[in-house]
């Protein structure tokens, strides 16, 4: 009868036989059931707590709370009995004259589940009103911008306690004062935004009361749901609609990267698309002043300069925040409409290493594993990555990982916060993390604890790898790295014997003159325990934007069209020249860099600029600012009038993702469908529409799609990753690529049997160390590195038409170590000035220990401090990424 | 007090959870008490949510959260001073003193505590004043012990 995994067992419930998983407990198969026993402490995402004294039932003559009561087989359960119905009643009858709001003057209504259990236990509320507790109730705290804790309608439960420390690893939050004033919070006395909080929300969606309660909330007329438009986590939300505005967001649990889960910005970071400054009519620079102009005007101008500027003197900066079939359609139109490779996108300044090194080692750049995957596996190597700020919802399975006992490594120069959660910490000097590595690998070579028949059976270039390890004594990388060889030896260990092993990185590996460098590290890494190719395990290199992973397999890069199907292969252009109609160019075009600096020596005459601020985002962001100034022609396609929008010629105004339809693609390879939840604002259009539409005036066909799906389906009939995605297969849970028809059901790991490569074959890489191209000296002593806000994205432009946002972090802030703060006679809150040998900010300093002696580190989000005018512009040969992550630079306070 | 005041006593502590209370001792040790900084500092050096460092150190009698004033006042709230009035003897000391139990007058001269018992019942209802018993109070009495200190924000 009973399949071995899942066993079954047989118990009765009131009078009734029922069927029910051994892995059940009491509550769980009621509520199947249909039988109502009242809960509060309970959450399906949480472990039992036990805690409300709610559900009391009778199992076997014996009273025992069914939330945390497994199943066993034959027994008997009452939720009826008169000892549970007195029991039951007493309990909810405490809870209530505990509270100090009673029925007639609570605003919860119908929103408190302790209200339901009172009316579903028939309890007179008033007759219970000489009970209730004389004190007033103490005050709501509303210290936090996007919600309030009113402990005068606590009911003490725990959920949010419990949420904070098993689903967000954040643990803001604790019960003060244990007794009879016990309310929630971090410390006695203290505020909300005193504790850790990190405003993701998560215990306010679990408060079965209402006692922690959303600020400013609206019912919306109706719900739309789509994809966030932050970060490459990807998550499912539904957009809230009122009338034209967006008025509410939440997760949708059904979508397998998010399972319900939102960070802050994503529950409270919409509210740039209704902000009164969003761009809403075309703008035409006259007299040197941009100007409200028409559509007509505008594309009839940008046609006309585009047709003078056809060839290698355009060029297009793609947007990873444009949907898939934006950034194909406009590759489409650079290549097969100006008859140039010169398109690229900001990947060019995050992941070009690992789409450079990724490819060469394992075939395909992108995350090898699935996000929920992570949370298996059994040991997380996270290097270069502030998971928790950065991809806050992948954190979320890093911490469900070390949750489930698998361990977890931490390699950073900073103490990020996810090295609370670690096993082993490992504060390596910026920039030498092929050092570093290298030396893990050498112990694992060295103490035999690597896979030689995986490496036999799937991988070559072994032994000239092997080889280049000599160089990696514990004496070289000690020096090196400034880690101590027992701790890389330890690491080293923890990585090769506790298995499936994920590694996770981000911009600290990929930022560096030596990016590809440090991503075939990586890989190597991987490879040399057989972990790539296992669920769980693998390459996880965590991508930055919504749509970053899309707009690289849309071909918005200089070099391969969509699907990375190289445009120097004269059988791919042939396809793509027979499917355009025209002639398309063999030579690769210039990367982001290239580009704008291809500018000053009159390479480059116009440049299509979509949906990136390069003011504030480029690597000596000063050189990007004089070449968009110094540009013939300029067009500038955004939401905002951004700092880089002020050099346009033209300005047109685009829609955001809550205004259209198409699909963006998240770190995990996801394909998933963004919808129009509101019509465009004022005359704003979508990039579609605008692009399409300019290629239209120029004369261009192929350029007539009906709708995104159509967009779509041209894409999967020439992207072999994309060949079986559709609009309406992706309806539900999307589809992860490589889906190569319509019959595959995409893909959750990556290379389980062979490497997209010639041989199928995985390759590892001799490495040697190379030093970051600009080190401290006399005269800029410390390091620069640059680093993200959880509160604010790139370079806000969306986060601070935030107010709540705005209030959580409001300013730059230069993060140093006390003792280079005491060298400097700085203290937290002072004004530093930081200079390198491009440029100046000032900005208030914070000291603290999660900088290392000597370096320090700034966001780049705030334009009245912009960090990138610091930053060197050196770059990778293979991949072209400038160095932002490591700097020269000198402080001073500003006294 | 910057952290670095901290780090000597920090650093002879491994950074692990489990230390958390053995590190809340020493840290008191140094300083007396354990100010709000050093709860960051000692969650940040065991990697201990701040919420849990203050759910155990609160949980404790023996960790304060404020300094101890130069005279440590300790009302006996034990079952012998209880009967014969240590509720009035620390309401008294409260009133004269300006503060609460477990809060230390603004210039740092009192703080003011009780304790389970202190172990001379025979003397009840009594307190102690750096571990000086004074037997047989009444609240006139502890009004003259302790001159009249000006109401203020306790430390």
């Amino acid at each position: 009868m009973s399949d071995e995994r899942i066993r079954t067992v047989r118990v009765t419930l009131d009078g009734q036989t029922i069927e029910a998983a051994a892995s059940a407990t009491v509550l769980d198969v009621a509520l199947a059931n249909g039988v109502f026993i009242p809960h509060l402490c309970h959450h399906p995402d949480l472990r039992p707590a036990g805690a409300c004294r709610l559900c009391f039932v009778d199992v076997d003559g014996r009273m025992v709370t069914a939330c945390n009561a497994p199943v066993v087989e034959g027994a008997t359960i009452r939720t009826n009995t008169d000892a549970v119905k007195t029991t039951v009643r007493g309990a909810v009858e405490l809870l209530l004259v505990n509270h100090h709001r009673g029925a007639v003057d609570c605003e919860e209504g119908d929103a408190c589940e302790l209200r339901k259990i009172a009316r579903f236990i028939g309890i007179d509320e008033v007759r219970l009103a000489r009970f209730r507790r004389p004190e007033p109730a103490p005050p709501v705290d509303t210290s936090n911008p996007f919600f309030e804790y009113d402990p005068g309608i606590c009911v003490l439960c725990g959920i949010c306690v419990r949420t904070c420390d098993e689903v967000v690893g954040v643990s803001a939050i604790d019960f003060v004062r244990r007794g009879v004033h016990t309310t929630i919070g971090s410390a006695p006395g203290a505020k909300w935004m005193d504790s850790d909080c990190v405003s993701c929300g998560e215990c306010v969606v679990r408060c079965p009361t209402g006692s922690l309660s959303m600020r400013d909330s609206e019912v919306p007329e109706r719900e739309v749901r789509t994809t966030c438009t932050y970060c490459g986590c990807g998550c499912g939300i539904h957009l809230g609609v009122t009338g034209g505005r967006i008025v509410s967001a939440r997760g949708v649990r059904e979508n397998p990267s998010n399972e319900g889960r939102l960070c802050v910005k994503g529950r409270f970071g919409y509210g740039f698309v209704n902000a009164p400054d969003r761009l809403k009519k075309p703008l035409i620079r006259r007299d040197g002043v941009l100007v409200e102009a028409s559509w007509d005007e505008a594309l009839d101008l940008v046609a006309a300069k585009f047709t003078e500027h056809r060839g290698d003197a355009f060029a297009a900066i793609a947007s990873a925040k444009l949907t898939n079939e934006e950034n194909y359609v406009l590759q489409k139109f650079v290549r097969a409409v100006q008859g140039t490779n010169n398109v690229d996108h900001c990947a060019r300044l995050c992941h070009s290493p690992t789409v450079a090194g990724l490819v060469q080692s394992l075939g395909s750049g992108a995350m090898t594993g699935t996000t929920k995957d992570l949370g298996d596996s059994r040991c997380i190597l996270a290097i270069g990555t502030n998971t928790t700020a950065a991809h806050p919802i992948v954190a979320l399975q890093v911490v469900r990982a070390v949750h489930q006992g698998g361990k977890l490594i931490v390699i950073n120069p900073r103490e990020v916060d996810l090295a609370r959660h670690a096993d082993l910490v490992l504060r390596n000097r910026a920039g030498s993390d092929v050092a570093l590595l290298m030396g893990m690998m050498r112990v694992i070579v060295d103490e035999g604890l690597h896979d030689p028949a995986y490496i036999a059976a799937r991988c070559d270039g072994f032994d000239e790898f092997r080889e280049s390890l000599a160089r990696f004594d514990a004496a070289t990388v000690e020096e090196l790295t400034g880690v101590p060889f027992a701790q890389v030896a330890a690491a080293a260990r923890m990585y090769a014997t506790n298995g499936p092993a994920s590694i996770l990185y981000a911009m600290g590996i990929t930022q560096h003159t030596h990016g590809t460098d440090n991503v075939l590290a990586v890989s190597n890494l991987a490879l040399l325990t057989g972990n790539v190719g296992r669920t769980s395990g693998g390459v996880n290199p965590l991508r930055g934007q919504s749509n970053v992973q899309g707009a690289c397999d849309m071909g918005a890069l200089p070099n391969v069209f969509p699907g990375y199907q190289r445009v120097d292969r004269p059988e791919v252009r042939e396809k793509f020249e027979r499917a355009w109609g025209a002639r398309l160019d063999d030579m690769p075009g210039l990367t982001h860099l290239e580009i704008l600096g291809g500018v000053t020596g009159g390479r480059i005459r116009a440049i299509y600029l979509v949906g990136e601020n390069p003011a504030l985002s480029e690597a000596d962001a000063n050189h990007a600012r004089h070449a968009m100034e110094e540009v013939d022609f300029l067009v500038v396609q955004d939401i905002f009038l951004t700092e880089s929008a002020e050099y346009a010629d033209v300005v047109l105004p685009a829609a955001t993702f809550a205004e259209k339809d198409g699909t963006f693609t998240n770190t995990e390879r996801r394909v998933q469908r963004v919808r129009r939840a509101i019509d465009p604002v004022g005359d704003s259009r979508t990039d579609l529409w605008i692009t399409s539409e300019i290629a239209r005036r120029m004369g261009a066909a192929g350029f007539d799609h009906a709708s995104a799906a159509d967009v779509m389906d041209e894409i999967a009939s020439l992207t072999p990753i994309y060949g079986g995605v559709t609009h309406e297969r992706i309806e539900g849970s999307g589809i992860q690529w490589p889906c190569p028809d319509s019959s595959h059901a995409g893909t959750r790991t990556l290379h389980t049997e062979r490497f997209p490569t010639a041989s199928g074959r995985a390759r590892f890489f001799a490495l040697a160390y190379r030093a970051p191209d600009e080190e401290p000296d006399a005269e800029f002593p410390l390091v620069l590195t640059t680093e993200r806000s959880l509160y604010h994205y790139h370079t806000s432009t969306m986060t601070r038409r935030v107010p709540g946002l705005e209030q959580l972090r409001g300013e730059e802030l230069v993060e140093m170590h006390p003792r280079d703060a005491a060298a400097l006679r700085v203290s937290s809150g002072d004004q530093v000035r930081v200079t390198s040998r491009r440029g100046e900010v000032v900005a208030r300093a914070l000291v603290t220990e999660v900088s290392p002696p000597g370096t320090i580190s700034m966001t780049f989000h705030f334009h009245e401090a912009p960090t990138n005018v610091l930053t060197n512009a050196a770059f990778d040969p293979v991949a072209k990424i400038p160095e932002t992550k490591v700097c020269a630079v000198r402080v001073e306070a500003v006294r | 007090m910057e952290a670095t005041e901290l780090r000597p006593v920090l650093d002879t502590f491994e950074r692990r959870p489990d230390v958390l209370i053995s590190l809340l001792q020493a840290v008191q040790a140094r300083l007396g008490y354990l100010p709000p900084e050093a709860i960051d500092a000692v969650a940040r050096h065991a990697r201990v949510p701040r919420s849990r460092v203050y759910g155990v150190a609160s949980f404790y009698s023996q960790f304060r959260f404020n300094p101890v004033g130069r005279q440590r006042v300790a009302v006996c709230r034990g079952t012998a001073c209880h009967v014969s009035g240590a509720r009035l003897i620390l309401e008294e000391a409260e009133r004269t003193l300006g503060i609460h139990e477990g809060e230390t007058t603004a210039d740092r001269e009192y703080s003011l505590e009780t304790v389970a018992c202190i172990g001379c019942c025979g003397l009840s209802p009594c307190l102690s004043v750096n571990g000086e018993v004074s037997a047989k109070l009444t609240p006139k009495k502890v009004r003259k012990q302790f001159r009249t200190v000006k109401k203020g924000a306790p430390e």
